[in-house]
């Protein structure tokens, strides 16, 4: 049996107001308040897709190990790069080994399933024990468009493997069809869009329940027995129609998440995959429908195991770590859609170091220092001599890595005078519980609610936009653990 | 085990540039400034200066890499001059060097020039540090009063000091040093302000305000130093001698950023340089024996913890000492009497040396309305960096007799 053998989620912790953002822009288009109802998620200014991804992987890969993990696959449709393996780098902040295979998908929001069927038809012809797939998407849309308040920023990841399966898998069906809703050229900062009612009436109603019919005769499933039907839906209630037409009950049909974090593009359909699993009883089928010019239909059974995988963070844990945001002009300069200020001191701008950066890659990307073979002091940034006064020790150090141990700030200011797309810029002595200390960027807090001795949790964040040289700099962050909305 | 530095260098002459936002001088300009009142002062020909030592911080204004914008804009005679660069320790270690050199034996006089021209980037506050390659992958972007206020949180954290108590005594700090600026004609900013108008400055970095912040200045100082012997030779009477007593340097070695043991709250290496310079000066009971101090005011809360640093005050004291006025100007120690690097102002490069100037008109007596009534040691005290990781240059200097 192969299929799924574990889940996790990511939806960041701002949630764009949409009757803001619908507000500030309504004096042009008024239809948008017809729409200015509830909340989408929103990246913080230091989060793209494939930070997203990370932090939904660690949520998957919480507690279990990752030996082996043979393959990694990233479906996304805003990758940062375009030509550096997206995947790769979500390994390396994972602190997977390099003896991986990796790969990007993209190209259309079904390259989220495509990555599912990828890693499944990997591990199910016996070339890896388990494979890692994440998905994460962080969708632009013009200032003043629909899309601004439709889409939504998340990520969700999954590992395949073969023993251990929550969700055993029945197979797959593909159909692609230049059925061109939206569309975003190379090098293109937006999508352009065709009308809604086109894509309802020749797409929802025609080829993608034929498509999703097919699925099921090859497959077997009889659709009256479908436990969760999931289907990335662009726009609400098109999933309703799909399922009408091929049998399936309304009542089956997976909840959308558009009104709490909008469509997240290509990791939408796995997010809302990892949200019915999240739910679901063992022994039930779950029907996931990946759409974009073409789908991929997957069929799933749930098995006993699902009862007894570990607790993780989850949609639940994603939705209720939740900080509302009405300020739209933020939202706009969080997604570069429009240029703030950002002073003379804002021009700095060293150029990556990309052999230093490869010397140190697991340093930086991993957050691995080292623990000394003598004392046992962990240390970072990881040194040949040991950094205790009472030890220096030469030699090399066992690695060690800090991203998932229990931290807290140590020292902090909130910081108006250096550059940071989101001032103050916060940063301070950052101490681990079982040792090691450094002077870390907090992100994610709450003006005036940071506090020595606040508990934190180590995250993979942008560091810095190089825009003249195209680089995103990553490196870790301290998210402080109480901050608002999360109690 | 070495005998230490103790009365081996006198100062045969000093000068100092008014400092300020210089905006008709460059770096080569201020220097000349500052070197020509040390040269007269020690009264010798620029040909017997047999080697020099330039401090300059800021490769990204100022005057660039290597010596030779000294050597070209002082004129001077093919002699060995050295830059050296220990962030805003910059101008301490320029001291250093020429006072070792004649120590040494090697010649017969040196000088420690220092100088910074910060005024040409266009905006306030320092320059953004270039920091290396593997750095700016992973640091934040810290600024000068964003990594001094970690200090701030540590202190109040660990002496559970309320926010507002500490606000106002760093306020008391700022107003002391304005009220000492103002009588001092070489400073930047001339201007006594009350504390009230202290802690309603625009927030910088919490909790540190716009006037818990140094002065971004340019400016230049200059010591020129030989033996007491020579110094004698050359007609300084010895009643009008000041020697070096102490002249100590303390680097960070990475523990207090990266071994969890330091709680953040002080100035690790101050401490360790101020023992050893208070060991080589043969000073027990500094709070007693000195006369006058010049710390690394950078940020209030920085002069602050080195009061406790320094074993002036008592650790978690220092807010009471400061609110009892005992620092200032009619204190029992008066520190920053020539404004600090709050009021003088901060030309990185020059800054210890200005220290020292201070020190050295007040022995001579020559530090007009400011001038403290006979003081016998004067010590100075030069930082820079971080909390965390920093550079700490003390000096102690004195009458030789």
């Amino acid at each position: 049996m192969i299929g799924i053998t574990s889940y996790g989620a990511y939806v960041p912790r701002l949630r764009l107001n949409r009757a803001a953002a619908a507000q500030a822009n309504a004096w042009a288009n008024p239809g948008l308040l017809a729409q200015a109802r509830g909340e989408r998620s929103m990246a913080n200014w230091d989060e793209d897709s494939l930070t997203m991804a990370v932090e939904a992987a660690r949520d998957a890969l919480a507690g279990r190990s990752t030996d082996g993990i043979g393959a990694i696959y990233f479906g996304s449709s805003t990758h940062p790069f375009a030509d550096r393996q997206n995947a790769g780098l979500v390994a390396a902040a994972l602190d997977l080994p390099e003896s991986i295979g990796s790969c990007d998908l993209s190209g259309a929001l079904k390259a989220g399933t495509a990555a599912l069927i990828a890693a499944l038809d990997r591990v199910a012809a016996g070339r890896e024990g388990e494979a890692l797939v994440v998905v994460g998407e962080h969708r632009r849309a013009r200032p003043g468009s629909a899309q601004e308040l439709q889409y939504g920023d998340a990520a969700a990841a999954f590992t395949i493997g073969s023993s251990a399966v929550i969700a055993e898998f029945l197979g797959s069906h593909s159909v692609s069809v230049d059925f061109v809703d939206h569309y975003r050229a190379t090098g293109q900062e937006f999508d352009y869009i065709w009308e809604e009612r086109w894509l309802r009436d020749e797409a929802f109603q025609k080829w993608v329940p034929a498509a999703v019919k097919a699925a099921l005769e090859k497959l077997g499933v009889d659709p009256g027995a479908i436990d969760h039907f999931v289907l990335a839906e662009p726009v609400a209630k098109l999933s309703a129609l799909v399922a009408k037409r091929c049998g399936i009950a309304e009542t089956v049909i997976a909840d959308s998440l558009l009104g709490v974090v909008g469509h997240a593009g290509a990791a939408h359909a796995p997010l809302m995959l990892a949200s019915v699993l999240q739910k679901a009883q063992p022994g039930q089928t779950i029907v996931v429908v990946g759409f974009g010019q073409g789908c991929d239909v997957l069929a799933f059974r749930t098995t006993a195991a699902l009862g007894e995988l570990s607790m993780r963070s989850g949609m639940t844990g994603s939705l209720k770590r939740r900080k509302e945001e009405k300020n739209y002009p933020k939202f706009l300069s969080f997604n570069e859609t429009v240029s703030l200020e950002k002073g003379l001191r804002g021009e700095a701008n060293p150029q990556t170091a990309l052999s230093a950066m490869y010397r140190n890659r697991r340093m930086l990307f991993g957050l691995v220092g080292g623990s000394c073979t003598k004392c046992g002091t962990a240390q970072f940034p990881p040194a040949d001599i040991c950094v205790n006064p009472s030890c220096h020790h030469q030699g090399p150090m066992q690695p060690y890595r800090f991203a998932d141990e229990a931290a807290h700030i140590k020292t902090w200011s909130a910081d108006w005078l250096t550059y940071t797309p989101d001032p103050p810029a916060h940063y301070g002595m950052v101490e681990f519980k079982r040792g090691g200390r450094f002077v870390a960027d907090i992100t994610d807090w709450d003006l005036g609610k940071v506090e020595v001795g606040q508990p934190v949790r180590m995250v993979f964040r942008v560091r810095g936009r190089d825009a003249q040289r195209g680089m995103v700099r990553y490196f870790w962050k301290a998210a402080p653990l109480s901050g608002v909305g999360e109690k | 085990m070495s005998k230490g530095i103790r009365d081996k260098v006198a100062i045969l002459g000093m000068g100092c540039s008014r400092f300020g936002e210089r905006w008709d001088m460059g770096a080569e300009e201020l220097m000349v400034e500052s070197f020509t009142e040390a040269l007269g002062d020690a009264g010798i020909d620029r040909k017997q200066i047999q080697a020099a030592w330039l401090g300059s911080c800021m490769d990204e204004v100022n005057i660039g890499k290597s010596a030779l914008p000294a050597s070209i804009a002082l004129r001077l005679n093919n002699i060995p001059v050295t830059r050296v660069e220990n962030y805003c320790a910059t101008g301490t270690e320029a001291f250093r060097g020429a006072v070792y050199a004649v120590a040494s034996g090697a010649c017969d006089i040196a000088l420690a020039i220092g100088v910074e021209k910060l005024k040409d980037t266009g905006y306030g506050g320092l320059p953004g540090l270039e920091i290396g390659s593997l750095p700016p992958l992973w640091w934040p972007n810290l600024s000068a009063p964003g990594v001094f206020a970690q200090v701030a949180s540590a202190y109040m954290s660990r002496y559970k000091v309320p926010r507002d108590v500490l606000k106002r005594a760093l306020a008391e700090i700022s107003a002391k040093s304005h009220a000492n600026g103002a009588k001092n004609p070489k400073a930047h900013l001339r201007n006594p302000v009350s504390c009230d108008t202290i802690m309603a400055s625009p927030m910088i970095a919490e909790p540190l305000g716009l006037f818990d912040c140094c002065g971004v200045s340019d400016g230049s100082a200059a010591a020129i130093v030989t033996t007491p012997e020579i110094a004698k030779s050359l007609g300084k009477h010895p009643d009008q001698m000041v020697t070096v007593k102490a002249l100590q340097l303390a680097l960070s070695n990475g523990s207090e950023g990266g071994y969890n043991d330091w709680d953040g709250s002080y100035i690790h290496t101050t401490r360790v340089a101020a023992q050893r310079a208070y060991a080589e000066a043969g000073i027990s009971r500094p709070r007693d024996e000195i006369s006058m101090f010049e710390v690394h005011d950078c940020f209030s809360i920085t002069e602050l913890v080195t009061m406790e640093d320094l074993a002036l005050s008592s650790d978690g004291g220092a807010i009471k000492d400061v609110m009892d006025g005992f620092y200032n100007a009619d204190g029992k120690i008066p520190c920053q009497i020539d404004g600090g690097l709050k009021c003088f102002g901060h030309p990185i490069g020059a800054s210890g040396i200005r220290m020292v100037y201070e020190m050295y008109l007040q022995l001579l007596g020559r530090a007009g309305e400011r001038q403290l009534k006979n003081p016998r040691y004067g010590l100075t005290h030069n930082l820079g960096g971080f909390p965390h990781q920093n550079v700490v240059g003390i000096s102690i200097v004195g009458r030789y007799q």
